[in-house]
């Protein structure tokens, strides 16, 4: 099998306390070594949840309802939880969009990397400290020993976000997914954002699903994209085709979208 | 929750009920002595028994619900009229005559209600009308800083702006669209009012400082009981068990309500 | 941080002016002049007293003199003497803070200990048996009178049982008990006005707590830290848990006012003498000087309550510590 990830069916729904609403209806999608792959839509349309799912991390009001998530062959939905723990955070990993807002606001940026560290490394708290700040300095960041101890709200979007990329690196990892992480963030930013993650791609040679609403963002990005549109996968294929032929209304309404705007 | 705003609802029901029509449930008067039956444990003849000049106790204890019942709904009027008026000329004016006002809700909040209510009581007496007063005067804070929180958001919204391009009067736009708007989050704040002013009419009673003999509250009913300790507890047990439904039922309606609200 | 804590300390000037505006208005609400409302109301005062009275609130003078004159003295802590039995004020209340301090730091001690694993244990089984059950315990906490429930105990554990002493702080012969004995007849004395005073807080914080902990749960940073691979145990407890406990701070300052107000009833209710009962006493009395002198301690005590919560608060939460410049 070619496939790092392989979702099938897969649907998940939000229970309040009388309503059942459905938020992924029965999708399906693959992801391969070394690929980044998009998934593209509209806010609420299941994007996020689908990706939360895949490590069982749901918020406790959504819950998957059926289907199977395979991550190297072995069905994650299945997998007890201790084992899944060591799969989160070292092989399946997430970059969120507003950084700042999933860095605990408590603690140093510095101490939250090497909790990360020492999570999945046996090793001193000294060397914990030390690897964060290398990790620090890999993610381009000014000045690494004064920024381990600043906290969150010290720190601007983009170097939050920088925060998060190092705790992706405290591990060789397989999957990135990275949920609209260049949302809220000005034009320059997101350009030295996603070319962190892109460079890093390609030196580490991980996959990676990379979400957003922006379709320009996919292309520069990835190859293959998925269309989602309230709770559905409405269309798939490679960037090219999709561009040159958009069968759903939805993408097409997208991709003229994205046509104006580049214009 | 919304069960809890259903039982809630008809706690408050029943108890209201059983209050307004007190003399026609009653078949005895609150404050008939009788010689032969003192200190009688609840038997058919008086359900919840006799007090130490042997009056019967549910009979008390209805009529002090209407005391009690009154004091809290009185006091709760007197305390979200307060905070209404102060509340919205707060949020509806700003600058100065804002600061001034919500200085004064801070002032107010320092000092501890009950410290400020039995002061005032010790010197003005402890009556019926004045516990009202007192009591509604050291509670409109909360439901001020409500109103006026309130009124800074809906004063942004499109509808309040829309009013004032057309020309109408400041109070005019609080009467009319100010108030219905935040009419709910107040409606929550009274009824919890409710059973707060009911505990604290309760327990200046029992401290001998609110309603007094012999007209009865549930609160000063429950002095003899700490007099006859051991001998009698249905006087301790009853008052006691009717404050407790009474807070929990105005409780469940006003969070109940809230959840709905919100 | 030292600006936020001098910015502070400026505030509460008007604060403080504002208190002691309010409680000499109250001295003056009588009808009437307070010397002859006391007399109204304690015929026995003598004319001595009432001649001292006039004097000490310069009852010949106009009415902003009386308040300069009455500032200055509050400031030096002179509120004058008792009308019961002549001695100085302060006097009376110092000796009984001791047994007020006592009881509610034991009821707080209680109520969080109690209520911090209640709230956390109901939030993160949100929905569970025991939650539910909590909640409702919680529900019936906030509604049950005090005094109702020291009634209800006293009658139990006194009367009937006869294992606890029905009031008092210590026992007839305590002055003839071992150092060992004294402590342990205290502690006997204080069970149930601690348990008491403390029901309507238990109650309040676990539920209180609840919510935060709720609330932190879904925080984005929550979800970040279980995509990190921590235990849920550790989601809990060192993310969650002190996130939800931040606030708890600012709430123990804003329960001063309450803890002040209900000593007044349990005080009284196990006649302890602390300074709630020393205030009930006063207004049975109609002790003027007294009541006012605790009126208006009461009031600055709250306010104290609130500042060194807000700056705990500071000083604890890196938001405000650091303030909120980014670089």
């Amino acid at each position: 099998m070619n496939n790092l990830l392989e979702i099938k069916n897969l649907e998940i729904e939000f229970r309040g306390p009388k309503k059942r609403i459905p938020a992924v209806e029965g999708i399906s999608l693959a992801v391969r070594k070394n690929e980044i792959v998009g998934i593209v839509g509209e806010s609420g349309s299941g994007k996020t949840v689908t990706t939360l799912a895949i490590t069982r991390i749901l918020p406790s009001t959504a819950q998957v309802t059926r289907g199977e998530i395979f991550f190297e062959g072995n069905d994650l939905l299945k997998m007890p939880e201790e084992e899944l723990r060591h799969i989160r955070g070292t092989k399946i990993v997430y970059i969120f969009q507003e950084a700042t807002m999933y860095l605990n606001p408590l603690l140093t940026v510095g101490a939250q990397v090497a909790e990360t560290i020492l999570l999945h490394f046996r090793c001193s708290q000294k060397e914990a400290k030390h690897k964060a700040q290398e990790l620090l300095r890999k993610v381009c960041l000014p000045r690494p020993e004064e920024i381990m101890l600043d906290y969150p709200h010290q720190l601007s979007g983009g170097m939050n976000q920088r925060i998060m990329i190092a705790h992706v690196l405290c591990s060789t990892p397989q999957l990135l997914i990275a949920d609209e992480p260049t949302a809220n963030l000005d034009l320059d930013t997101e350009e030295e954002i996603l070319n962190l993650i892109f460079n890093l791609q390609k030196e580490l040679g991980f996959s990676c699903i990379f979400i957003s609403h922006n379709l320009g963002l996919i292309k520069r990005l990835c190859q293959r994209v998925y269309v989602m549109y309230r709770g559905k996968i409405v269309e798939e294929g490679a960037l090219s085709e999709i561009f040159a032929q958009p069968i759903h209304p939805h993408t097409q309404a997208l991709v003229n979208a994205h046509l104006r705007l580049t214009e | 929750m919304k069960v809890s705003l259903i039982i809630g609802i008809l706690i408050i029901l029943i108890l209201s009920v059983v209050a307004i029509f007190a003399p026609l449930i009653c078949p005895y008067e609150p404050s008939a002595i009788d010689q032969d039956s003192l200190l009688m444990s609840p038997s058919s003849k008086h359900l919840m028994g006799t007090d130490t000049l042997g009056r019967d106790l549910l009979t008390r204890i209805l009529y002090g619900g209407r005391i009690s019942l009154s004091i809290g709904i009185i006091a709760v009027g007197i305390a979200t009229v307060i905070g209404i008026i102060l509340g919205s000329i707060a949020g509806f004016y700003g600058r100065w005559i804002d600061s001034l006002i919500m200085r004064f809700v801070d002032l107010m909040l320092c000092f501890p209600t009950f410290f400020l209510i039995l002061a005032v009581v010790a010197i003005l007496g402890p009556s019926i009308f004045n516990i009202m007063v007192i009591i509604g005067l050291t509670s409109w804070m909360g439901t001020a800083r409500l109103i006026r929180a309130e009124i800074l958001s809906l004063k942004e919204r499109e509808f309040i702006l829309a009013a004032r391009a057309y020309g109408a009067s400041p109070l005019r736009i609080i009467l009319r669209h100010l108030i219905p708007n935040s009419i709910g989050p107040v409606l929550v704040s009274a009824i919890l009012g409710i059973a707060h002013a009911v505990l604290i009419e309760s327990g200046l009673s029992f401290l001998g400082l609110g309603v007094q003999p012999p007209i009865p509250s549930w609160g000063n009913i429950l002095i003899e009981a700490k007099s006859t300790l051991g001998i009698a507890w249905w006087l301790a047990l009853y008052p006691g068990l009717f404050i407790l439904i009474t807070i929990l039922g105005f409780n469940l309606a006003g969070e109940g309500l809230r959840q709905k609200y919100e | 941080m030292l600006n936020y804590i001098i910015r502070r300390l400026i505030g509460i000037i008007p604060l403080l002016f504002g208190i002691t505006i309010i409680s000499f208005a109250i001295i003056h609400l009588a009808p009437g002049e307070p010397t002859t409302q006391q007399e109204f109301m304690t015929p026995r005062i003598s004319s001595d007293t009432r001649a001292r009275l006039a004097r000490l609130y310069d009852l010949d003078k106009p009415l902003h003199i009386q308040y300069w004159h009455w500032l200055k003295r509050f400031i030096c802590l002179d509120f004058g003497r008792s009308l019961a039995d002549g001695r100085r004020v302060i006097d009376k209340i110092l000796e009984r803070i001791p047994v007020t301090l006592t009881i509610n730091i034991l009821a707080l001690v209680l109520i969080l200990s109690v209520s911090i694993p209640i709230g956390v244990i109901s939030a993160s089984k949100s929905g569970s048996l025991f939650d539910k059950t909590s909640t409702i315990l919680v529900f019936i906490g906030f509604a049950l009178p005090s005094f109702w429930i020291a009634l209800l105990l006293m009658q139990l554990f006194s009367v009937k049982l006869g294992w606890l002493p029905i009031s008092g702080i210590k026992s007839l012969d305590f002055e003839y008990l071992s150092w060992s004995g004294k402590l342990l007849d205290l502690i006997h004395h204080l069970i149930l006005p601690v348990f008491v005073s403390s029901i309507g807080g238990l109650a309040g914080f676990s539920r209180y707590i609840r919510q935060n902990m709720l609330e932190v749960l879904s925080q984005p940073y929550i979800t970040a830290a279980k995509a990190k691979g921590l235990s849920r145990h550790q989601v809990l407890y060192r993310h969650a848990f002190p996130n939800a406990l931040l606030p708890l701070v600012t709430i123990l300052g804003l329960s001063v006012p309450g803890l002040l107000g209900g000593s007044v009833i349990f005080e009284s209710i196990f006649a302890l003498p602390g300074i709630g009962e020393l205030f009930y006493r006063a207004v049975m009395m109609r002790d003027y000087n007294l009541i006012m002198a605790e009126v208006v301690l009461g009031a600055i005590l709250t306010m104290l309550g609130n500042l060194t919560a807000d700056i705990a608060y500071a000083y604890v939460d890196p938001r405000i510590r650091y303030g909120d410049g980014s670089r």
